[in-house]
């Protein structure tokens, strides 16, 4: 019954194929649409993901190729067709769960905590779950309260699930391969404000390794560990103090669950110094948790309290100037930076 | 349809006789239980199959291998409908490593993969669109294989059934949803949460055709799911069964039954599922004393058998809690949690 998952291949070996610059909702659909053609267990269902093409066109063209079988339209019934995936997922079958936004999937979190991640568990070995649950997750403008909500951290303290949220395409499409391939169930995050996002992805086959972080930019001052969207203020704070002459490692941990803790420790024994930049609430969140393992994994090299820049503590609201104060901005994560390296 | 009976025998005396001891080994493994529990031989929570054990034999007697079970939360007699030996179930109530989900489930949560048993489950009502999902990967692989999905009356009142029911029928999935109809969601009557108090009613709404059946006789359960697997396995898409019975034992073992009156448990001990299969066997002399008593001496020394088996088994190893958690053995788990 025990499967090893299989090394997997690494961007590295892709440096001589042909790269394309494609949208985030492309690279989600060239990594479904070749798992599907690789293997004909894996199906796709969710609210308009066959006639439609997609809510955000991240199915584009596969109800064409594949057809009404393994392309699915479903009622608006978060909770049944996600307890219908994980009932199909026992019996043989990889489906494809989408969520319209994982707002909507909380509806669905029945199936995916109490069922798809225990079921293995409770039946003794006998029966697991190979099923990603995906669909845009966070803040996406002015959507109000129950539309911008990220929930990494709910999922990622659940044993039996796996928990992704790439930030760039070629990310995307390697971790949602990697993510349709894997025997567990994995919960997929994406983000209805990065389905237009451009980036570079390969031609052709490659795999990314569930639970490996990536260094982005190599530094030597302080490590910024973020993941997601917000990924991009993180890039963009990182511009502005190399304008000063600080030099910031940018971690993107990809894989919230499990946490490659090894390539943040590694980082803060070069640095000393850490900012921890997450788009979700503050409490019991990811940064919370990586704050607790760097203190307790590399207390001694730490030059200063380790700082974290998250959401307000607040649900989100419509106005334009409550979001701006809402979400901490490049200049909140310049000024912890500076403030780590005792600069303020 | 009783009057039938009366003048010819609708079964073979074969069985007849399965039945009996089949559903004569569950009482008396459930008897035998629920001593168990109050000795505090096991913990956790004990529902107790009896009085309901027509239900789930008369459902298995009219499908086939390869067909699936799930079912909700009263799952000890499941197996022993499935022809595995209640050994197994007996060490997963005691937590052992020899039990049906290794110690891992408990009294909720038996599973058998090869006789698809596909579980017991703890959450009232997500069994129902997990059943769907099993049958909708039968149908996937179009093996002709259905998928049997289990619930109790309580469970009707959850959003999940409307959802799946609405897919199931849209999409003719080969399911058959039966309600194991004892009236009380734990002590509430079925009547005090609905004014759509016959059941059937509600598979209607969904224009999937339904039936009320008498669920203390065998036969009729037999003859229902017969013609409900049947429908389902035809690509007609799925049946809802609503088969009305009674638990003679409370809800769970810490149950104080103040919700129904003696005399309609007693009303019900009349109608016993039992007795109505060895009264037939009696009045057609397919048995007599010395064929009963031999049944019954197995049948001991079957339940004997069971709790030696749970008594003597190892509990898990500490290593297995880290185990059947995910499938590769090398997750990177947070091992700081305790001193």
């Amino acid at each position: 019954m025990k499967i090893v998952i299989k090394q997997c291949i690494f961007a590295g070996q892709n440096k001589n194929q042909n790269m394309r610059i494609i949208q985030f909702r492309e690279a989600i659909q060239e990594a479904m649409t070749e798992e599907m053609r690789r293997d004909e267990n894996v199906f796709l269902l969710g609210e308009e993901v066959a006639q439609y093409n997609g809510a955000y066109k991240a199915s584009k063209g596969m109800l064409d190729e594949f057809g009404e079988k393994r392309v699915i339209d479903t009622p608006i019934a978060e909770l049944g067709f996600a307890g219908i995936a994980v009932g199909a997922a026992m019996n043989g079958l990889r489906p494809i769960v989408e969520f319209m936004t994982w707002n909507f999937a909380i509806l669905a979190a029945d199936q995916i905590i109490n069922s798809a991640a225990k079921m293995l568990q409770m039946s003794g070995g006998q029966f697991g779950n190979p099923i990603v649950f995906r669909g845009p997750n966070g803040t996406a403008g002015q959507l109000g309260a129950t539309h911008s909500q990220s929930f990494e951290a709910l999922y990622a303290m659940v044993p039996g699930l796996k928990v992704i949220t790439p930030s760039n395409p070629y990310d995307a499409k390697g971790l949602l391969k990697a993510a349709i391939r894997d025997e567990n169930p994995v919960v997929f995050m994406e983000s209805e404000s990065m389905y237009g996002d451009k980036g570079e992805v390969p031609e052709g086959e490659y795999v990314l390794p569930i639970g490996k972080a990536d260094v982005k930019r190599v530094g030597t001052d302080c490590t910024l560990i973020s993941f997601g969207k917000i990924m991009k203020v993180a890039f963009a704070a990182a511009d502005e103090l190399a304008k000063e002459g600080i030099n910031v490692e940018v971690i993107d941990i990809r894989t919230i669950r499990p946490l490659d803790i090894d390539t943040i420790i590694e980082s803060v024994k070069k640095t000393n110094r850490v900012v921890v930049l997450e788009e979700s609430w503050p409490y019991a969140s990811v940064s919370s948790e990586i704050t607790y393992q760097i203190q307790s994994k590399a207390f001694d090299f730490l030059d200063a309290p380790v700082r974290r820049l998250t959401q307000s503590d607040t649900s989100f609201a419509f106005s334009k100037s409550l979001i701006a104060e809402a979400l901490p901005g490049v200049e909140d994560v310049v000024k912890a930076v500076k403030a780590s390296m005792y600069k303020l | 349809m009783a009057a039938k009976k009366s003048t010819k025998l609708a079964f073979s005396k074969d069985q007849y006789l399965k039945w009996y001891e089949d559903m004569l080994l569950m009482r008396k493994i459930e008897e035998k239980t629920g001593q168990l529990y109050i000795q505090q031989k096991f913990g956790g929570f004990c529902h107790l199959y009896i009085g309901q054990e027509a239900v789930v034999t008369g459902t298995v007697s009219a499908t086939q291998k390869g067909d699936k079970h799930i079912t909700a939360y009263r799952d000890h007699a499941h197996p022993i409908a499935l022809g595995v030996h209640p050994k197994y179930m007996m060490a997963e109530l005691y937590g052992k490593s020899t039990g049906m989900s290794k110690g891992k489930g408990g009294s909720m949560h038996m599973f058998h993969k090869e006789t698809g048993l596909m579980g017991g489950h703890g959450i009232v009502g997500a069994q129902i669109a997990m059943g769907a999902g099993i049958a909708f990967a039968e149908q996937y692989k179009n093996t002709g294989n259905i998928c049997i999905t289990s619930m109790g009356d309580g469970a009707i009142r959850q959003g999940i059934l409307h959802e799946t029911f609405n897919m199931a029928m849209n999409w003719k999935i080969p399911v058959v949803f039966l309600i194991e109809n004892n009236n009380y969601a734990m002590g509430t009557s079925v009547d005090r949460t609905t004014n759509v108090t016959d059941l059937s009613e509600i598979g209607k709404s969904y224009n999937m055709p339904s039936k009320s059946v008498d669920g203390m006789k065998v036969t009729e359960v037999h003859e229902a799911m017969t013609w409900a697997a049947d429908h389902a396995r035809s690509g007609k898409g799925p049946v809802l069964l609503d088969i009305r019975t009674y638990r003679f034992k409370g809800h769970s073992m810490s149950d104080p039954q103040k919700y129904r009156t003696k005399e309609e448990v007693e009303k019900y001990k009349a109608q016993d599922p039992v007795l109505f299969v060895k009264d037939i066997l009696i009045k057609n002399k397919f048995i007599d004393d010395k064929g009963l008593a031999e049944i019954m001496d197995r049948i001991k020394a079957t339940v004997e058998e069971s709790v030696k088996f749970a008594e003597e088994s190892p509990s898990p190893e500490a290593s297995e809690l880290y185990k059947d958690i995910y499938v590769e053995d090398n997750y990177p788990y947070i091992m700081d949690n305790k001193f």
